[in-house]
C-alpha cells in the first residue's frame, strides 16, 4: 500500500476525529458555564452536587466514561444498543468530562476578578446580567484563555480514545493500517496529522490572545 | 429644604464588632463635607452603607423625597426594591480609593458605558458629555487609551469622570488619593477643589487635613463607630472641643 492511500485512509478517519472535537467544543464549552455557576452555587447541597460530578468526572478516566454510558442503558434500563449506541456514548461522554474541566476554568477566571469591579458595576446601576456580560465576562475570556487553550489542545490528541470503543477515527484506523501493512508508518503518519492540526489550533490560540492583549491588569 | 442625603441612627455590625454605633449626618445642596478620623473609625463603612454596597443593621437612609431604607417595624432594616432602588442608586457616585476602573474598556468607554447602557441617554449626547468631562479632568488625548495606559492620578480622574457622566445629585469619594504619590494626589485634588468650586454636593471621606481644610463646608470626625465632632474646618481643626479629636488631630502637626 502506498503512503499516499495510507494518508487517504488516515484523513477518513481524522475526519471522525474532527467531528468529535468540535461536536465535543461545542457542547462543553457552554455547558462549563452552568457548572462552574452551579459549583459556586450559595446552597451547600447544590454546590456538594457539582463538585461530586466534577470529581467523578475528573477522576476516571474517560474511557471508561465512555464504557459506562455506552453500556448503562443496557444494562440499568433494558435499552437494546444499536449501531449508532458507541458514537453517541463517545459525544456524551467527551462532553459531559470536558464541561467539568472547562467549568473548573471558568471558575478559577470568575473567581479572580475583583470584588471592587463588581461594586463599581453595581454603583453605576449595571444590572446583574450586565455586570456578568459586560464587565466580568470580557476579563475572564481573557484570564482563561492559556489553561483553555492547554484543554483544547488536549482533547484533539484525547479523540483517539474513541478507538477504545471501536469509533472509527484516525487512530482506529492507523492501529488496523499497522496490523495490516505489519508497518509502524501508519502510526508515524497519524503522529505528524494530529501535531499539524494541533500547530494550528496553536496558532489560533495565539492570534485569540493577541486580540485580548491590548490590555493587561 | 429637603437633604440630598438623610441617614439617621445608622447601625452595622460585622459579627461581633460594631462598626456604626447610631450615626446621623445630613448633606445639603452644594454642601462639601469632609469626614476624617482614625482608620477603623467606620468612616468608609458610613460610605458603603449610603451606597448601598452595605445594608444596615439599624437606622435609615433616604435621598432627596426617596426613602430607601428604614424600620421594618420588626427591628430589622427594610430596604426599597426594584425601579425605587434603581432610582436611588441613580442619584449618587462614589469614587473608590483604588479606582475600579474597567480594565478592558476604553477611557471613553469607561466614562459612557451606564449612561448609554443603564440610564439609555442618547448616544451622540453622552459622546459629548464624556468629552466634556475628559476635558474638564485634564485628560485630553486619553479618550481611547485603556487604564492600564495611565497613571494612577490618570485612572482616579477617569474614575471621578465615570462617576460625573452619570449626573449624580451627590458624589462620595472614598480616601480618593491614599494610592497616589503627592504629586499625583496634587492633580486629583484639584479636579475635586474645582468640582466644589462648582458647589457639586460632595462627601469626601480623605487623610489629607490641609485639603479638608481648604475644600470643606463642614468637617465631620468620626471615631469608634460614633460621629464624635462636626462644624466648621476653623472650629474642628483649630479649635476642636472634644479631647479624642485634639489628639487625633495631634498626630498631623508634626
Amino acid at each position: 500500500m502506498s503512503i499516499a492511500t495510507m494518508v487517504q485512509v488516515l484523513g477518513e478517519g481524522f475526519l471522525v476525529s474532527l467531528q468529535i472535537f468540535f461536536i465535543t467544543l461545542l457542547g462543553a464549552l457552554p455547558l462549563g458555564v452552568p457548572v462552574a455557576l452551579l459549583r459556586m452555587s450559595r446552597l451547600a447541597p447544590v454546590r456538594a452536587v457539582t463538585r461530586f460530578y466534577i470529581s467523578v468526572m475528573r477522576g476516571t478516566p474517560l474511557m471508561l466514561q465512555m464504557f459506562a454510558i455506552y453500556f448503562a442503558p443496557y444494562y440499568v434500563f433494558g435499552m437494546p444498543l444499536s449501531t449508532d449506541s458507541k458514537w453517541h456514548a463517545t459525544i456524551v461522554a467527551f462532553i459531559i468530562n470536558y464541561a467539568a474541566y472547562f467549568a473548573e476554568i471558568y471558575r478559577s477566571g470568575l473567581q479572580s476578578i475583583p470584588r471592587g469591579q463588581y461594586e463599581a458595576a453595581e454603583v453605576l446601576g449595571y444590572s446583574k446580567a450586565q455586570t456578568f456580560f459586560v464587565i466580568v465576562l470580557p476579563q475572564v475570556v481573557k484570564r482563561i484563555m492559556p489553561s483553555l487553550g492547554n484543554e483544547v489542545i488536549t482533547l484533539v490528541k484525547d479523540t483517539s480514545l474513541a478507538f477504545a470503543i471501536g469509533v472509527g477515527e484516525m487512530f482506529s484506523e492507523a492501529k488496523a493500517l499497522v496490523a495490516a501493512q505489519v508497518s509502524m508508518v501508519p502510526f508515524a503518519i497519524a503522529a505528524v496529522i494530529y501535531w499539524v492540526f494541533n500547530f494550528l489550533v496553536e496558532i489560533g490560540l495565539g492570534r485569540i490572545e493577541k486580540r485580548l492583549d491590548y490590555y493587561h491588569d | 429644604m429637603t437633604a440630598v442625603v438623610s441617614i439617621k441612627d445608622a447601625r452595622k455590625a460585622f459579627g461581633d464588632t460594631e462598626v456604626l454605633r447610631g450615626i446621623s449626618l445630613e448633606v445639603e445642596r452644594g454642601e462639601v463635607v469632609a469626614v476624617i478620623g482614625p482608620s477603623g473609625g467606620g468612616k468608609s463603612t458610613l460610605l458603603r452603607c449610603m451606597t448601598l454596597l452595605e445594608t444596615l443593621d439599624g437606622g435609615s437612609l433616604a435621598y432627596g423625597g426617596l426613602e430607601v431604607a428604614g424600620p421594618d417595624g420588626a427591628g430589622a432594616v427594610r430596604y426599597v426594591k426594584g425601579d425605587a432602588l434603581k432610582e436611588a442608586r441613580g442619584r449618587f457616585g462614589l469614587v473608590f480609593q483604588s479606582y475600579n476602573l474597567f480594565p478592558h474598556m476604553t477611557v471613553m468607554r469607561n466614562i459612557a458605558d451606564a449612561p448609554l447602557r443603564v440610564q439609555k441617554r442618547p448616544r451622540p449626547e453622552v459622546e459629548a458629555r464624556a468629552r466634556e468631562l475628559i476635558e474638564k479632568m485634564g485628560l485630553s488625548g486619553c479618550e481611547g487609551k485603556v487604564p492600564c495606559q495611565l497613571s494612577g492620578g490618570q485612572q482616579q480622574r477617569v474614575s471621578i469622570a465615570r462617576a460625573l457622566a452619570l449626573d449624580p445629585q451627590i458624589l462620595y469619594f472614598d480616601e480618593p488619593t491614599s494610592a497616589l504619590d503627592p504629586e499625583l494626589t496634587a492633580g486629583v485634588l484639584s479636579v475635586i477643589k474645582g468640582l466644589a468650586a462648582e458647589h457639586m454636593t460632595m462627601v469626601i471621606v480623605t487623610h489629607e487635613m490641609s485639603f479638608a481644610r481648604d475644600v470643606a463646608d463642614r468637617i465631620v470626625f468620626m471615631d469608634g463607630g460614633v460621629i464624635v465632632e462636626q462644624g466648621s474646618p476653623e472650629q474642628v481643626l483649630g479649635a476642636a472641643k472634644q479631647e479624642r479629636t485634639r489628639a487625633f488631630l495631634a498626630g498631623y502637626r508634626t
